[in-house]
């Protein structure tokens, strides 16, 4: 597969819907939808995606779509999955064939609130492929925190003060969470790296039962950077080993780790954060201390996927 | 055929007998029996349908909403928290007017926690944009969920078919069932305007101010036309079944002083005292409110304009108002000049007894008001 030939498939998703200027939703959804082929059904949660795509009585969806509410994306997903599952069983599919269910959910949707519907999901083996876009923040509602914002990030409800500076906690992390259900396919993925995200989602494709996906999602509105930089500033994450590109799959009932984007001579993770609003504090003298913080954070991450990827 | 079967199990004959596509379920005392039969069902293949075991009500809910959407059948069960769970999705199935069947076996709501039966749970989801049935027995369990998924269907809305918690839930009692072929014939196919497999529909739009009020409108409009959808069916029923169905179910009005409305089970005791005290001439009767949404109020005009006095039972309070079945009797009552002597009793929270002792007094009662 190249870039230019998955250009060409169908997306799914009109132009005319109505995400922020430099927004990185509709890459990620239109990639994936392109490297799927045959019926589809598109399962959202409320958020970003949906508020954009489906005011009526306009439509920016060209395949069938479904949504209902923020938390259960993926109870959703299991109620369409055994409905095809019924319908299969007598027959009564449509002659296309049985559609794919493919989920988009954000971050809170994902991270939060959707977290005991999607663990079900999971255990439960439905079959469909839960793409996340990792944002980091409640971005639909005004850029309020969420288990995914990065730690010391500026949110509108971890402000900065005299007595703050910005979210305390580590980000939650999903992925590993997700890969201890022992899926046959868990992925991180970039905005930065289509091409990589498309193969993710080919191979995921091609596999029975739930499969995940994290894309990070840059977004110029909760972020603060400017709406030409979106690609840039995922692709800095990947760089500076903040976000970095693995999959998991489950062979033979053991995890097999690998790297999928391998960064030889990373990048300091300043140059990922200095670009964005939500950081600037970072880069004030009294708070020198903060930023080797973070760097030893993402070090430690890196080191420890590496002997993940090795120990296989 | 007939079955000693508790209103559990007659629930999921019933169901066993519409055959749907999904079961998405989340067990909660007391509505357990009726997943558990169901469950069993499904496991000697009695049916075809997919059993679901989500995680949570929330999930249940949003499953059975979402398998709805293929076209096909989907229902669940529940009571109490687990309903109160539910409630983001209760007005989201009958926003998106997909006729998602549900028994629930009705329960208190915590706190103090308490697994036994009233009304609070139904009552705090009645303005949901749900059709909702009160079965007395496991008799009208079993017709009630056969007329109730049909009426939903003709006219897209979802149903709770509402039994009392233990009290129906759990008692065994003679249900006598229809031939598989009737019921299935009665039940139908169902016909959904659209699917997601069929078009490439977007479900679950964003409305904005200026479409949201029409799509309510609409909405609020299928529950008149339920209301007359639903006699036909009872009618209809009534031919395969020779049982009688009907907006109320009455007892014991010719002639009545004093009459007592009721929701449940207890409209059972009721109907037994009230029999008993008609041997000795008292002039009580019954009411029993089977279709509680939508609410025929001009058939509680019609029926207790005439009566002297008239008691509505409430088994769940309305907090700082008065109580639900008795707001909308009284409210039914309103246009005429001369009004009945209205009286208020909540009763048997947290599955507290309501004996025959307890209705005699009631109806005593209200005997004195009209002397």
């Amino acid at each position: 597969m190249d870039l230019k030939s998955l250009a060409l498939q169908p997306s799914g998703l009109a132009p005319g819907h109505r995400t922020c200027a430099g927004c990185g939703i509709p890459p990620i959804v239109r990639t994936v939808l392109r490297a799927i082929d045959g019926p589809k059904i598109v399962v959202n949660a409320t958020g970003c995606l949906e508020v954009t795509t489906t005011i009526y009585p306009y439509s920016s969806w060209e395949v069938p779509y479904f949504h209902s509410v923020f938390g259960n994306a993926a109870a959703s997903a299991s109620g369409i999955d055994t409905a095809l599952t019924f319908l299969e069983k007598k027959g009564l599919l449509p002659k296309g064939g049985k559609p794919k269910i493919i989920v988009f959910a954000g971050d809170g949707g994902t991270y939060d609130i959707g977290l005991q519907a999607l663990s079900g999901a999971l255990e439960r083996g439905h079959e469909f492929l839960y793409i996340c876009y990792d944002n980091s923040a409640y971005m639909n509602t005004g850029v309020q925190r969420s288990s995914a914002t990065p730690k010391y990030a500026e949110t509108t409800t971890t402000p900065l003060g005299s007595a703050s500076i910005g979210k305390l906690e580590w980000r939650k992390p999903l992925t590993e969470i997700v890969v201890a259900h022992r899926l046959p396919y868990v992925a991180q993925a970039s905005l930065s790296h289509l091409l990589d995200l498309a193969t993710k989602v080919e191979e995921a494709n091609s596999i029975r039962g739930p499969k995940f996906i994290n894309v990070l999602q840059p977004c110029p509105t909760g972020w603060g950077f400017d709406s030409s930089q979106t690609f840039t500033l995922a692709k800095l994450a990947v760089e500076t080993r903040f976000w970095p590109l693995y999959k998991v799959e489950l062979i033979e009932d053991q995890l097999k780790w690998s790297i999928t984007a391998p960064v030889a001579n990373p990048k300091p993770v300043r140059d990922f954060l200095e670009g964005q609003s939500r950081f600037k504090h970072l880069f004030v003298p009294r708070n020198s201390q903060l930023l080797p913080e973070l760097q030893s954070q993402v070090d430690r991450r890196w080191r420890e996927l590496e002997q993940r990827s090795r120990s296989f | 055929m007939i079955k000693g079967l508790t209103g559990g199990q007659a629930a999921a004959e019933a169901l066993r007998q519409i055959n749907p596509a999904v079961m998405a379920a989340y067990p909660i005392t007391p509505q357990t029996p009726i997943i558990e039969s169901y469950a069993q069902m499904v496991a000697d293949h009695k049916v075809d349908t997919e059993y679901l075991a989500v995680e949570s009500e929330h999930s249940a809910l949003s499953a059975a909403l979402a398998a709805q959407v293929t076209g096909v059948r989907a229902t669940t069960a529940t009571a109490s928290q687990g309903l109160a769970y539910m409630y983001e999705m209760l007005p989201v199935v009958s926003g998106l007017r997909m006729p998602v069947l549900m028994n629930v076996a009705a329960r208190a709501l915590s706190a103090p926690i308490n697994i036994h039966c009233d009304h609070s749970d139904v009552m705090a989801a009645r303005d949901c944009g749900w059709l909702q049935i009160f079965a007395e027995n496991p008799q009208e369990v079993y017709d009630l969920n056969l007329i109730g998924l049909t009426l939903a269907e003709e006219v897209s809305l979802p149903v709770m078919v509402i039994q009392d918690g233990f009290i129906t839930s759990h008692c065994l009692e003679k249900v006598d069932l229809l031939e598989d072929e009737v019921a299935l014939s009665f039940v139908g196919t169902r016909q959904p305007p659209y699917s997601l497999l069929e078009h490439a529909p977007t479900v679950g739009p964003v409305a904005l101010p200026d479409s949201q009020m029409e799509a309510k409108e609409n909405q609020s409009q299928a529950f008149s036309q339920a209301l007359e959808t639903y006699p036909r069916l009872c009618q209809k029923y009534h031919q395969i079944s020779g049982r009688n169905y009907d907006w109320t179910q009455n007892a014991f009005l010719n002639e009545a002083q004093a009459v007592l409305v009721a929701l449940g089970s207890s409209a059972g005791t009721l109907r037994y005292v009230a029999g008993k005290m008609r041997q000795e001439n008292f002039p009580v009767g019954v009411v029993k409110a089977t279709l509680y949404r939508p609410f025929p109020y001009e058939v509680y005009n019609h029926l207790l304009s005439p009566i002297p006095a008239v008691g509505v039972l409430d088994r769940s309070l309305a907090y700082g108002a008065e109580a639900p079945l008795y707001t909308d009797v009284k409210a039914s009552l309103y246009e005429e000049t001369w009004r009945p002597y209205l009286e208020s009793f909540i009763y048997g929270l947290g599955g507290r007894d309501f004996q025959a002792k307890d209705a005699r007094e009631i109806f005593l009662s209200l005997l004195g008001e009209v002397e």
